[in-house]
């Protein structure tokens, strides 16, 4: 997948979490939390998404990598590169 | 996630018998845990022994009309696309829209006491004013307690016991408010007589005064049927009919639970909506590994059925709680019924687009299990008709003599709640202890529902999601 794709499917992830969101305009370099009302069961069912759609595991101390969509689509580019859209 | 490692014939049937959980009940915490464990690709299986789900909150039909079991009002209400809360977490969570609860809201509550009402609505400024009007003296001590209240983590796994009077008491000087304030909260949901612990009363006071009631126009069985449509949708498996007599464990670790009919299913972890006691009495029956009191407060409900809106007989009210008495005494009664205090619900006074086929007044109020649970099948028939009456005499204090227009009538026990729940002395509200942190001393047998603590229709469906968030999707 490519940054482009990944990101679209960090936000359909977060539709699914939090459907009374408006993401139209979310800023990739603010964290979500500052721009969504996002707790942390809802953080931690993006990581379970992810894990659901891809089967990757991503280890507790990698979480503070997803706090922005800009962080979280740099650090799953390497671990999805080989990985088609909607695998 | 384990594929169906072994089978088992039953018949010509294939069943897979070896679950990720088993999920013991089909009540708000049972589907609610189910819904995430089998979104999240677990292999699950709910067991209920009743013909049907919903537990404490479930649905019946009597005589061609639908009735509610537990439900007078869905607590936590929010508009439809609120951002925050409890309902706006738990649909999250569940992967639910807010059209699956069509929660209307209520019209307006009141609470009784002797020369005193104070009303409330979903909006908590109104209550505020009531306060700031009937207790004037009162008013700055109560704003801290809401800001004491909204600084409190009640959600918190981990928290320890605080009694809720003391503490209200540092806010509040006046005795009479301070039993209005604990009288909807305590018989919504306090497994305690007397006093609350605080995170109980913090949950509880958030959840009807800040948030307040709300009602699907179709009852509970709406909520319920959506979920298990959801649950099936997600490859859930649920067996009605089921009943679970024994949890199997070796060296604390269990291993599987054994069906009334004999069957066994094997599973990695077990999570109990059963209550506490009940729990730990199937692990072993003679031996319990942990204390565990099962609780003893509970109610007969008076359900009358009218041939009008109650609104057309002047009763608009949503919710009255009444107490006869300016001190307000929530314990397990030493009468079969106390009739000093109550609660009316009409589920007709909400804010639906169109009116209930029939008109609906239940009265419930305090009794006393051992009495109820004790009587002879032909004494029960005429205690439950003597005491409806005493019931509904006593409650017309605070509603319209509405006696003449009631065409069918219906009336629950502490032996009717055993009866259908299993949970022991018919108790509504669960052991007076909880056991917050969901864990027992069987390493892979957890709880959830009324006795992890979290209460309310919302309540058990966040105790769910949450027990299963912690132990179960790892």
């Amino acid at each position: 997948m490519t940054s482009d794709q990944i990101r679209q499917v960090i936000l359909e992830i977060l539709e699914r979490i939090a459907p009374d969101e408006d993401l139209t305009d979310l800023d990739d370099v603010r964290p979500f939390r500052e721009q969504m009302e996002l707790d942390s069961m809802d953080f931690l069912d993006i990581v379970m998404e992810l894990r659901k759609m891809y089967r990757i595991q991503i280890p507790e101390e990698d979480y503070s990598n997803l706090n922005t969509m800009a962080g979280t689509v740099e650090y799953l580019l390497p671990r999805l590169k080989d990985v088609a859209v909607g695998a | 996630m384990n594929v169906h490692p072994t089978y088992e014939i039953t018949g010509r049937k294939v069943i897979a018998v070896r679950y990720d959980t088993v999920i013991i009940g089909a009540g708000m915490s049972g589907l609610s845990a189910g819904v995430r464990l089998a979104y999240f690709e677990k292999n699950v299986c709910i067991l209920e022994r009743h013909t049907t789900v919903g537990g404490l909150n479930s649905f019946y039909r009597l005589r061609k009309r639908n009735y509610d079991v537990g439900l007078h009002a869905v607590t936590n209400y929010a508009e439809p696309g609120t951002k925050q809360g409890p309902l706006s977490k738990l649909l999250r969570q569940l992967r639910m829209k807010w059209e699956d609860f069509d929660l209307r809201p209520q019209l307006r509550s009141s609470i009784v006491f002797p020369d005193c009402a104070l009303h409330f609505t979903n909006q908590f400024n109104f209550f505020v004013e009531q306060i700031a009007a009937a207790f004037p003296q009162q008013i700055d001590g109560f704003r801290r307690l809401v800001t004491r209240i909204a600084e409190h983590d009640a959600l918190d796994l981990e928290r320890s016991a605080l009694s809720a009077r003391q503490v209200v008491s540092e806010y509040i000087r006046d005795p009479l408010l301070i039993d209005m304030i604990f009288c909807p909260l305590m018989f919504y949901g306090s497994a305690t007589p007397r006093d609350m612990d605080f995170n109980q009363f913090v949950i509880m006071f958030k959840s009807i005064f800040h948030e307040g009631f709300g009602r699907p126009f179709d009852g509970i069985r709406l909520i319920l049927k959506r979920l298990v449509r959801h649950f099936k949708s997600l490859g859930g498996h649920l067996k009605l009919r089921a009943g679970v007599q024994e949890i199997r464990q070796t060296n604390g670790v269990a291993t599987s639970v054994l069906l009334d009919d004999g069957t066994e299913i094997e599973a990695e972890n077990i999570l109990s909506s059963a209550g506490a006691a009940e729990t730990m009495r199937m692990v072993d029956p003679n031996a319990p590994l942990m204390k565990a009191e099962p609780g003893d407060i509970s109610f007969v409900e008076s359900i009358s059925v009218l041939d009008c809106e109650p609104a057309s007989l002047g009763h608009r009210d949503t919710i009255v709680f009444y107490s006869d008495s300016k001190e307000f005494h929530y314990e397990r009664p030493n009468v079969p019924v106390d009739l000093r205090s109550g609660i009316v619900c009409s589920p007709n006074n909400f804010d639906y687009s169109q009116p209930l086929e029939d008109g609906r007044i239940r009265i419930t109020a305090l009794a006393d299990p051992h009495y109820w649970l004790n009587l002879s099948e032909e004494d029960y028939a005429a205690a439950k008709d003597y005491w409806n009456s005493q019931i509904i005499q006593s409650a017309l204090q605070h509603l319209p003599d509405f006696r003449p227009h009631v065409i069918d009538t219906d009336v629950f026990t502490p032996r009717t709640i055993q009866r259908f729940t299993g949970h022991m002395n018919g108790c509504v509200y669960g052991a007076p202890q909880k056991f917050v942190n969901g864990q027992t001393p069987v390493r892979n047998l957890y709880l959830c529902g009324t006795d992890q603590g979290f209460l309310g229709i919302v309540g058990a469906m966040l105790s769910g999601i949450t027990i299963a968030n912690r132990y179960l999707l790892k």
